[in-house]
């Protein structure tokens, strides 16, 4: 089967900033991403777990994205402006894909 | 002095804070009793639910009147301010950042829904009457206190990087003044009202009956969050942040017994207006926070409003602030 290289841009961000990322998401023209909660994990403010928030407000969430390489710099540079000042995690994989044409 | 501590016993058996304990004992125990989140989030919009559409019948019965508009100004102008006491008491008697300070202080001049609906429920158990409108006087005073908070960090600090700009900060207060929890307090407060005791009785046995034993599994639950926090941050709570944890809320509870005066409150109605000052808010500010102040440390503010302060008004304050609003409004 015919693949395609893309890249695959990871944000785990803090949840009251989920619509402010997607919406610069929607902006910067990318073609789709997705949103998945986070159970718990451990970082520089040590361990945490979903269940030990009073609220939704305190957890995380996954923002997933598959983009062309060249659509990448132009995502990363809107997307710093969101999570310059926040806790989380931004990381980048190459992957392949097929049916380019909805990246 | 004796009926203070009677009524600090009466409250400290109760089955709200015996369940309030279970759920702090267990998560310090590392038991691993939980409630699934989505049942708690059940359970919030349960006492919401009941506690907006109980307020929204008080006050058909009674009527609108200007004290309303005197105990919401009078709300507003106490979330707007106490951040600002909480700051100058911060950072006198602390060593936190002006940016953690003013965070915390946010949380201080906001509310906890939680212990206002437990203050509610002492004075349903006492037989003392309030006025039902305190419930939007509650909603009010939710979204002053961030406000002062960003003035504050803004003013105060060099360091709090990108401010938050106009449309940013725009959003935010949609966001807020919009939270799911306002608009199901308020919105169930106008249905009460509009209803009327003839509502009530429709429903009386989903929304009364029903009500002590939910609250007590959500404090369960409030008492597991707050155990877990306490146990993962206790590093953070040095004795002067201890200190302020209990001491603010007795201040608040002061300017609220002000206010409560100058408005002509009854002794119910006077409880609830201390309590809600003598609150720190614990879901609402702390989201607004991570938004608009991202350098504040979560660990500290969280911590001192659900680990300290929603404790001690629940065990020692409602009962103390009932003492003083009955000696005070006779």
């Amino acid at each position: 089967m015919h693949t395609t290289r893309a890249k695959r841009v990871e944000i785990i961000i803090e949840a009251p900033m989920e619509s402010r990322l997607t919406n610069v998401l929607d902006r910067s023209g990318v073609t789709g991403y997705t949103v998945l909660p986070v159970l718990g994990g451990s970082g520089q403010s040590g361990r945490w777990t979903r269940e030990g928030q009073v609220s939704s407000a305190g957890g995380m969430v996954a923002i997933v994205c598959i983009l062309r390489t060249e659509r990448l710099d132009a995502m990363l540079d809107a997307v710093f402006d969101v999570v310059e000042r926040h806790i989380g995690v931004v990381s980048i994989t190459d992957c392949d894909v097929v049916r380019a044409e909805r990246f | 002095m004796d009926t203070v501590l009677t009524l600090a016993a009466d409250n400290l058996l109760s089955p709200l804070i015996l369940f309030f304990a279970l759920g702090v004992l267990a998560a310090l125990a590392r038991s691993d009793l939980t409630i699934p989140e989505a049942a708690a989030k059940t359970l919030s919009l349960y006492l919401l639910f009941a506690i907006g559409f109980k307020g929204g019948v008080s006050v058909s019965g009674h009527g609108v009147d200007g004290d309303l508009v005197a105990s919401m100004l009078a709300g507003t102008v106490l979330s707007f301010s106490l951040p600002f006491v909480a700051f100058a008491m911060l950072r006198v008697t602390t060593g936190l950042s002006v940016v953690d300070a003013a965070a915390v202080a946010g949380h201080y001049g906001s509310i906890s829904i939680v212990t206002f609906v437990a203050a509610t429920s002492v004075l349903e158990s006492a037989g003392i009457a309030s006025e039902g409108y305190l419930v939007a006087v509650a909603a009010i005073m939710e979204a002053p206190a961030i406000l002062s908070a960003l003035w504050i960090a803004a003013r105060f600090s060099a360091d709090t990087g990108n401010p938050v700009d106009a449309r940013d900060r725009q959003g935010l207060l949609r966001e807020i003044l919009l939270n799911g929890s306002i608009v199901l307090l308020i919105g169930s407060f106008l249905i009460g009202y509009i209803t009327g005791e003839d509502g009530l009785v429709e429903i009386e046995s989903f929304v009364v009956s029903p009500f002590k034993g939910v609250l007590c599994l959500f404090l369960l639950d409030m008492g597991l969050v707050a155990g877990r926090g306490l146990r993962s941050s206790a590093k953070h709570l040095r004795p002067g942040l201890i200190g302020f944890g209990l001491l603010m809320p007795v201040v608040g509870a002061g300017a609220g017994l002000l206010g409560a005066s100058l408005v002509g409150l009854s002794v119910g109605g006077t409880l609830l207006l201390m309590t809600l000052s003598a609150s720190a808010s614990y879901i609402a500010v702390p989201a607004a926070m991570r938004v608009a102040l991202p350098e504040a440390n979560p660990s500290i503010y969280l911590t001192m409003s659900l680990g300290i302060t929603f404790p001690f008004n629940l065990t020692v304050g409602i009962p103390l602030y009932l003492s003083v609003a009955r000696a005070v409004g006779g």
